[in-house]
């Protein structure tokens, strides 16, 4: 018998504002692997993360974390659940009114009892870890996009989770600073054996960092493989969205 | 996302749902309560912003208050001939109906405002999704915390209010309506019961509350887009202030009834 998956969505449906989001999603991720989802904007990644971590609850179908279905728990029993989770979101999704350094701070502060200068020097370790340097006592709002992100990704992994979700890690960012938070991804699964799911539409990013690829369209994941079966496949609609041509099945607009 | 005209069927299955919601996240509020200790810096914090944020308006709104009600019933007890009468009757006004009342719809258009617009716009930006994949749950990070500060602050600042408006009163009393200070201060002495004053602040205390649940509801269902924050503000102001009104009767006879706040 195979082990039970980490995460496990199950026929899901989600429809959002009369549009039918998530038309019968179904995707496992396993323990220490990092999936990587593409798709195009719009398409509903965004959607299916929430999904995995209950912020949305699926109108019909389910969510399973480790074995158990998360779909009709309570908050309160969530919150246990999501102790183990990292999330960095699409925009970073900062608290506006604290400062960076009480950003990161905030999972430690609300949940371990460290000393102040211990929870500090974790501070300005993660901050470091994503190429930033003394912007603590900086505000969110004067920071740029990428910054943002890189705060918010500094706060996913304060507290070492075991899971980490990346909405769109790279995008925004030059080609430098991609690289540098594609090799964080990468040691972080290597030396800490973190299981993650990547959003990206940066092609060499999701080649750089998957053991698998899942690809979305119209509400359903339509592959899941390696990144050399991506490479190698004939399916126009994944080439064409793989190599980024302008030719094939899908329009450049809806 | 432009939406179509509500029918009216619409309209009642919202204001049912959104009346729903708002129970349920003052249910949730009151359990939270026992997480207070933990969250003192937050309550703090809001009780200090909300008290000096509102401080002036309820000021000025006291002020007027005070000096309309003495005005006004000055001028009618002057018909019967009874015009020195006016300090039994401002200070009662004041302490059991215009000071709660007036204090709380200022309030529920200043601070109820602001914490359906804070909330709401930290929920737009996704910033509420952040806190419960931190495992922070937002009815104790943010809602209670501003709860208990409105039920603190507002009957505070009603009871500054008061005092303001009675002061105002028998200013408005000697220069307009001929009645010395002494007069109008020894009657508000005879006349003011303990009880009065307390019945006005549980007032407050329970307008506070309802704008509280209605600005915290309000602001964690939000929806996504550029309308939705205004929305939200607005409907927290109509909301709250007419729940005031109301309440206000149901409570007048409740401290009628139990409290023995009467004749
Ligand atoms: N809370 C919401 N209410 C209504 N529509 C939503 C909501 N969240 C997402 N959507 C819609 O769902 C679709 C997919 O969004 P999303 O998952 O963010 O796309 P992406 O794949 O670019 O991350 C979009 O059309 C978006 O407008
Ligand atoms: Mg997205």
């Amino acid at each position: 018998m195979p082990e039970t998956p980490l995460l496990d969505m199950q026929d899901v449906h989600k429809t959002l504002g009369g549009k039918h989001i998530l038309q019968g999603m179904t995707l496992q991720v396993h323990r220490g692997e990092t999936l990587v989802i593409i798709g195009r904007s719009g398409i509903g990644k965004t959607v299916t993360l929430k999904h995995m971590v209950g912020l949305m609850r699926p109108d019909r179908g389910k969510v399973f974390i480790e074995g158990r279905d998360i779909t009709t728990l309570r908050d309160r029993d969530l919150d246990q659940i999501r102790m183990k989770f990292g999330m960095l979101f699409q925009n970073g999704a900062l608290l506006n009114s604290l400062t960076v350094g009480e950003n990161v701070a905030m999972p430690l502060r609300e949940h371990e009892r460290l000393p102040e200068e211990e929870v500090r020097r974790l501070v300005r370790e993660k901050l470091a870890l994503v190429e930033l340097h003394d912007v603590e006592d900086m505000m969110p709002g004067i920071l740029s996009g990428g910054m943002k992100k890189r705060v918010g990704l500094a706060r996913a992994i304060v507290r070492n989770p075991e899971f980490i979700l990346y909405d769109e890690p790279t995008a925004g960012l030059d080609p430098i600073m991609s690289n540098a938070i594609n090799e964080l991804i990468v040691n972080m699964k290597n030396t800490l054996g973190v299981s993650s799911v990547v959003v990206t539409h940066d092609m060499p990013s999701a080649f750089r960092i998957a053991d698998r690829i899942a690809m979305l369209r119209k509400g359903r994941i339509i592959k899941v493989g390696t990144p050399a079966e991506f490479l190698e496949t004939d399916d126009p609609v994944i080439k064409q969205f793989v190599y980024g041509e302008e030719e094939g099945p899908d329009e450049p607009s809806e | 996302m432009a939406k179509k005209a509500e029918s009216p069927s619409d309209w009642v299955t919202d204001a049912f749902e959104g009346a729903g919601y708002t129970c349920s996240v003052f249910a949730s509020t009151v359990l939270a309560f026992g997480g207070i200790l933990n969250r003192r810096r937050e309550l703090l914090y809001h009780v200090y912003a909300f008290g000096c944020g509102a401080l002036p308006v309820t000021v000025l709104v006291a002020i007027f208050t005070g000096m309309v009600v003495t005005f006004q019933t000055g001028l009618a007890l002057y018909r019967i001939g009874q015009a020195s009468q006016v300090g039994v009757l401002v200070p009662l006004a004041m302490c059991r109906e215009m000071g709660p009342v007036m204090t709380c719809n200022i309030l529920a258009g200043l601070l109820g405002s602001r914490i359906a617009a804070e909330i709401g716009t930290m929920n737009v930006s996704e910033e509420i999704d952040a806190l419960r994949v931190m495992s922070i749950n937002p009815i104790d990070y943010l809602v209670m915390p501003r709860f208990l500060a409105m039920c603190i602050v507002c009957p505070m600042l009603t009871l500054y209010a008061d005092f303001i408006g009675i002061i105002a009163g028998a200013l408005v009393a000697r220069t307009q309506l001929d009645v010395s200070t002494q007069a109008y201060l020894s009657n508000a002495r005879e006349v003011l019961e303990f009880r009065d004053i307390y019945s006005g602040l549980l007032k407050a205390l329970v307008f506070g509350a309802l704008t509280a649940a209605v600005a915290c509801s309000q602001g964690l269902r939000t929806e996504k887009g550029a309308e939705g924050v205004g929305v939200a503000t607005m409907r927290t102001v109509v909301i709250s202030s007419v729940l005031i009104l109301v309440s206000d009767y149901i409570l007048g006879w409740f401290c009628n009834v139990f409290l023995g706040v009467g004749a």
